[in-house]
C-alpha cells in the first residue's frame, strides 16, 4: 500500500497541528469541577476536563500535577483553553504555561467572587473561544504532524498474538516517514525488561530506562503486601487466558515492532528531540496512560484490546483494535478496526498494518472513533504520593 | 492450507495458544508457527477455550515456560502434552 503523505488537521500557532479542535475548560483542582462544568454547560461545543486533584500537593507529585494541565491545554488537538481554580496563584501558573504555545488562553480563579460570578466571567470569553475556533479549517499537513501514542488494555493472548504486532507494523511503517511515537506501561514490561532495555537507541536510552523501571519495580516490592498477582494480570488477563506478567510484557512489547525508542519520558514530559520513538514512565492503568500520553503532546492514539477495554480520552481520539473474534461478535461498537482474520490466517501482519494506518489517518482527519461517539472522556490524573 | 486451530509464536516454545473458539477432548490439532511457518499436530487433552494456551510436551514442576521464546514463568504442576496450561500449573517468577 502506498502510505498517503500528509492528512487534514487543525495548524496550531506553535507550529503544531491538531487532529481535533477543542475548546476545553480547565479546573486546577477538585474544588473547581463544579465551575468548570457549569460553563461547559453553557455554551456549547466546549468541554470540561473534571479530575480528583490539585490541593495541597507537593515536590515531584504538585510538578507532575502542574505538568499535566499545562501538557493537556498546550496539545495541538485543542484550540483555546478556560483555565479556573480556587486561587490566583496557582491558575495563573498553568494559563501562563498554556500561553507559550500562542493560543488563546484565559484564566478565573474563584475566591473572592464565588461560583456564579466565575462561571458568567468564564462563559463569556467560553463563547468568545468557541465561536473563534469555530471558524478554523483543516488544512493538509504532513504526515510527520502526528504524533502517535500507544497502550494495550484488557489484552489477552490475542493481542501478543495479532493486535499489538498490527500496531507494530504501523510503527514500522511509519516511523521512517518522521512521526512521534510513544509507548509506555513501566509496569507491565516486567518480565521483558532486559529485552526491551535492548531496543534504546543508544546506551543512554537503555540506561535511562533500566533507571526507570527498577524504580518502579522497587516501589512495588516496598509497597506490596504480597505480590501483584491479583491485579497483574488482571481477572479479565485471565480470562483471556494470559497466565503470568511476563507473558502479558511479551505481548505488550510486540507493539513497538522493530523500532527503536530514542529516549525516555518523564510522565506527561513533551518530547525534545525530533522525531521517532520515545518510552514514556507511565501506569498501565489504561486513563491514567492516555491522560499522561495527551498531555506529552501526542494527537492520536492506537489502543489494541482483547477482551475489550473501552476507555476514551477527552482531547485524543483513541482508536481501538482488536484481534480477538469474540470481542468483535460481542462488544462491536467499541472497535475501529477488527484484525480477527490474522488469527485465521485469511489476514497477514502487513494487510492489518495497513488497514490501522488508514483508519488511523481517516481519525486524523476527523472521522469519530468509536470511544468519541459513545462519549468516553476519562481524563484521570496521575498522583504519586500522598498530599500534604 | 487446513484450518489452524493454535498458533505458536517461535520454534523454540512448548505451548501454543488456541485460536478457534474451543478445543474440545481429544481434537487432532493443527499449529502453526509463526517464526518458520511450519505446521505441527498435536491431540488436546482437555476443552481449552480460544486465547488460552496448550502444552506441546510434558512438563515438570520447576520447568521454564517458553513463549515468544523467552521466559514467561514456571510450572507449580506437572502438565501433559496437550493438557491446558494457566494459572492452575504456572506462576510467574517476579514478585
Amino acid at each position: 500500500m502506498e502510505i498517503p503523505k500528509s492528512f487534514l488537521g487543525y495548524k496550531r500557532e506553535n507550529g503544531r497541528a491538531g487532529t481535533r479542535n477543542h475548546v476545553i475548560i480547565l479546573p486546577v483542582d477538585d474544588i473547581s469541577n463544579a465551575c468548570a462544568e457549569a460553563v461547559a454547560n453553557n455554551i456549547k461545543g466546549t468541554i470540561a476536563l473534571p479530575h480528583s486533584y490539585g490541593r495541597l500537593q507537593f515536590g515531584a507529585d504538585l510538578e507532575l500535577h502542574f505538568r499535566t494541565m499545562i501538557g493537556t491545554g498546550s496539545n495541538p488537538n485543542v484550540a483555546a483553553v478556560i483555565v479556573i481554580g480556587i486561587e490566583p496563584k496557582w491558575t495563573k501558573r498553568i494559563v501562563d504555561g498554556i500561553a507559550k504555545t500562542g493560543k488563546p488562553v484565559e484564566g478565573f480563579h474563584i475566591e473572592r467572587t464565588g461560583d456564579i460570578g466565575t462561571v458568567m466571567k468564564a462563559s463569556k470569553k467560553a463563547q468568545e473561544f468557541v465561536m473563534w475556533a469555530s471558524e478554523k479549517q483543516r488544512e493538509e499537513c504532513p504526515l510527520s504532524d502526528l504524533w502517535i501514542s500507544v497502550k494495550c488494555g484488557e489484552s489477552d493472548t490475542t493481542s501478543g498474538l495479532a493486535s499489538n504486532p498490527t500496531v507494530g507494523n504501523l510503527m514500522d511503517k511509519l516511523e521512517p516517514l518522521g512521526v512521534h511515537l510513544c509507548f509506555g506501561e513501566t509496569s507491565e514490561l516486567t518480565g521483558a525488561e532486559t529485552v526491551c532495555a535492548k531496543r534504546g537507541a543508544t546506551p543512554e536510552a537503555s540506561k535511562k530506562f533500566m533507571k526507570t523501571w527498577s524504580a518502579y519495580n522497587n516501589f512495588i516490592l516496598k509497597e506490596a503486601t504480597d505480590d501483584l498477582s491479583e491485579s497483574q494480570p488482571t481477572a479479565g488477563n485471565i480470562a483471556g487466558g494470559l497466565t503470568t506478567i511476563e507473558e502479558k510484557a511479551f505481548g505488550n512489547f510486540q507493539k513497538i515492532g522493530s523500532c527503536k525508542f530514542i529516549d525516555v519520558l518523564e510522565p506527561a514530559e513533551t518530547p525534545t528531540k525530533g522525531k521517532g520513538l520515545y518510552f514514556m514512565d507511565t501506569s498501565s492503568a489504561a486513563a491514567e496512560c492516555v491522560t499522561l500520553q495527551a498531555a506529552g503532546g501526542f494527537n492520536i492514539h492506537l489502543f489494541p484490546t482483547g477482551q475489550g477495554n473501552i476507555v476514551g480520552n477527552p482531547i485524543e481520539p483513541v482508536i481501538k483494535l482488536t484481534a480477538n473474534p469474540l470481542t468483535v461478535k460481542s462488544m462491536g461498537e467499541h472497535i475501529d478496526c477488527d484484525v480477527s482474520k490474522i488469527l485465521s490466517r485469511e489476514m497477514n501482519l502487513s494487510e492489518a498494518g495497513d488497514e490501522l494506518i488508514k483508519i488511523t489517518i481517516k481519525v486524523a482527519n476527523g472521522r469519530l472513533t468509536c470511544a468519541e461517539a459513545l462519549g468516553h472522556k476519562e481524563f484521570v490524573m496521575t498522583k504519586l504520593y500522598r498530599s500534604a | 492450507m487446513s484450518q489452524t486451530d493454535l498458533i505458536i509464536h517461535n520454534e523454540k516454545d512448548n505451548v501454543a495458544v488456541v485460536v478457534i473458539e474451543k478445543t474440545s477432548k481429544n481434537q487432532e490439532c493443527t499449529g502453526w508457527i509463526m517464526e518458520n511457518d511450519k505446521t505441527i499436530n498435536i491431540k488436546s487433552i482437555n476443552e481449552i477455550p480460544l486465547g488460552h494456551k496448550i502444552a506441546l510436551q510434558d512438563l515438570k514442576e520447576g520447568d521454564t515456560i517458553l513463549k515468544y521464546g523467552h521466559d514467561i514463568g514456571k510450572v507449580v504442576k506437572s502438565i501433559k502434552k496437550g493438557a491446558h496450561v494457566h494459572v492452575h500449573n504456572v506462576k510467574t517468577k517476579k514478585w
